[in-house]
């Protein structure tokens, strides 16, 4: 057994995009949790324990049970709790389809993209560059003129890619372009989405993602 | 055959995410249209289809495109929820399971897949992706065992559920690269349960004529992808 205590724990880090998908869907539900800050330089024996197979953050623990992979453990918020709306997921089966096709191309192609943009330099970071731009318009155009990625509701390919609305002006810093200009709506949606007291709530601020990655870039030894 | 309305998957013969489509139709029964993609020459319905990726597989269902295998067989299984078999378990933390492990698979094992056939510039690298498909297997292994006490036999208990069709549409591949690499990566010394699980799955109704049994044809096949990817 991972921990034996009742109710949800959160074991996360405090800028991962990927925890912040969890905490925006927790507190959409209205869902109490215990969130515990993991020190990923020196792995707590309940996050081994917990994702012994990764041994990353986010991990949901249910009344002691692991949940492991941000977008699984949405789904799980969202399946488990079918009392508490909203109801992250929408009823029809093919709106379902298109939300999940989005989560997974946000999952698929943002972070890893967002990461070379900010420690490659050159021409490798001038393809970056390129694809950056690319995923951000695909986001813009697939969201059309509609409220959010769900359509009237924010829903599940909104949680998936609201917590990297404030890694934009990282990406935005190091690949000198601007997502206002780019992709005004995508830029439309996401003051929306930080509006929602789920997301204003749990999103580090924009500086404060730049300061991170700034580091991690000293400690990378990239200028 | 219940078919709901016009089904019709765009594929191509080995792709493990094609493969897994057709092997949950087949579960749930449905009958369906199978259209093969030349992915050097790809179709006007494809790319029209699926503008974002432009891969196979898609599932056109009344017309409408469903894109991305594992968004697939989750469509299919909620809109034929009365139809056969459930594919992905009824209670959310086993389907939070059956889900980790879907993804651990497409994550490790497809990455090693590729690194295996389509990425190695060597044959140094070559055995690199190798080490990293034997690391991934010992941990499936391991799961197998859990998952039922190694009672079962299948991932998901007495029948074929989400993970069994995402593992093995990959074993069409497998066979292929046991020939160039002189050994099987699914070896029953090293992987019993595996083993004795890709026997039966191999032979199951709903995996006959779609996994791909004919090492000669895969290899040959081979040759056709690397120069497509040559050519790009």
């Amino acid at each position: 057994m991972a921990g034996e205590k009742k109710g949800l724990q959160l074991l996360d880090l405090w800028v991962s995009p990927f925890g912040q998908r969890c905490r925006i869907a927790l507190a959409e539900k209205g869902l109490p949790y215990e969130y515990l800050e993991q020190d990923l330089g020196n792995k707590s024996e309940l996050l081994l324990r917990s994702n012994p197979v990764h041994k990353k953050i986010p991990v949901l623990l249910h009344d002691g049970r692991p949940v492991c992979e941000s977008l699984i453990i949405v789904q799980y918020i969202d399946e488990a709790f079918p009392g508490n709306a909203p109801a992250l997921l929408p009823a029809d089966p093919y709106a379902r389809a298109q939300a999940r096709f989005w989560a997974d191309y946000v999952d698929k192609k943002l972070y890893d993209c967002g990461t070379r943009l900010w420690k490659l330099k050159g021409e490798a970071q001038q393809q970056a560059r390129k694809e950056m731009l690319d995923i951000l318009r695909t986001l813009d155009a697939a969201l059309g003129d509609a409220k959010f990625f769900g359509g009237e509701a924010f829903g599940f390919a909104d949680v998936a890619l609201a917590p990297f609305t404030a890694w934009f002006l990282t990406y935005e810093r190091h690949g000198e372009f601007s997502v206002e200009k780019e992709c005004p709506r995508l830029a439309a949606w996401a003051k929306r989405c930080g509006e929602r007291e789920s997301v204003a709530k749990t999103l580090s601020s924009p500086e404060k993602v730049y300061e991170f990655v700034g580091v991690l870039k000293k400690r990378f030894g990239i200028e | 055959m219940a078919g709901g309305g016009d089904l019709k998957v765009l594929g191509v013969w080995t792709s493990p995410f094609v493969i897994r489509v057709r092997i949950v139709l087949n579960l749930k029964g449905l009958a369906y249209e199978y259209a093969e993609e030349d992915l050097g020459n790809k179709s006007a319905l494809l790319l029209g289809s699926n503008p974002v990726n432009k891969t196979v597989p898609v599932l056109l269902h009344g017309g409408r495109p469903v894109n991305e295998s594992q968004v697939i067989i989750q469509y299919i299984d909620e809109v034929w929820a009365g139809s056969g078999p459930a594919v992905l378990p009824r209670d959310p933390y086993e389907r939070a399971v059956a889900r980790f492990w879907a993804a651990y698979v497409d994550d490790k094992v497809g990455s090693a897949w590729t690194g295996m056939l389509f990425r190695c510039r060597n044959e140094e690298e070559r055995a690199a992706a190798v080490a990293r498909a034997d690391e991934a297997l010992r941990t499936l292994e391991g799961a197998l065992g859990e998952c039922s006490g190694g009672e079962k036999p299948f991932f998901g208990g007495d029948g074929i559920e989400l993970v069994d069709v995402v593992l093995g549409g990959y074993l069409g591949w497998f066979a292929a690269i046991d020939r160039i690499i002189g050994r099987k990566l699914i070896d029953p010394a090293r992987t019993p349960l595996l083993a004795a699980w890709e026997q039966r799955f191999r032979a199951a109704d709903a995996a006959r004529g779609v996994v791909p049994d004919d090492v000669d044809k895969v290899l040959a096949f081979l040759q056709t992808l690397l120069a497509i990817g040559s050519n790009k």
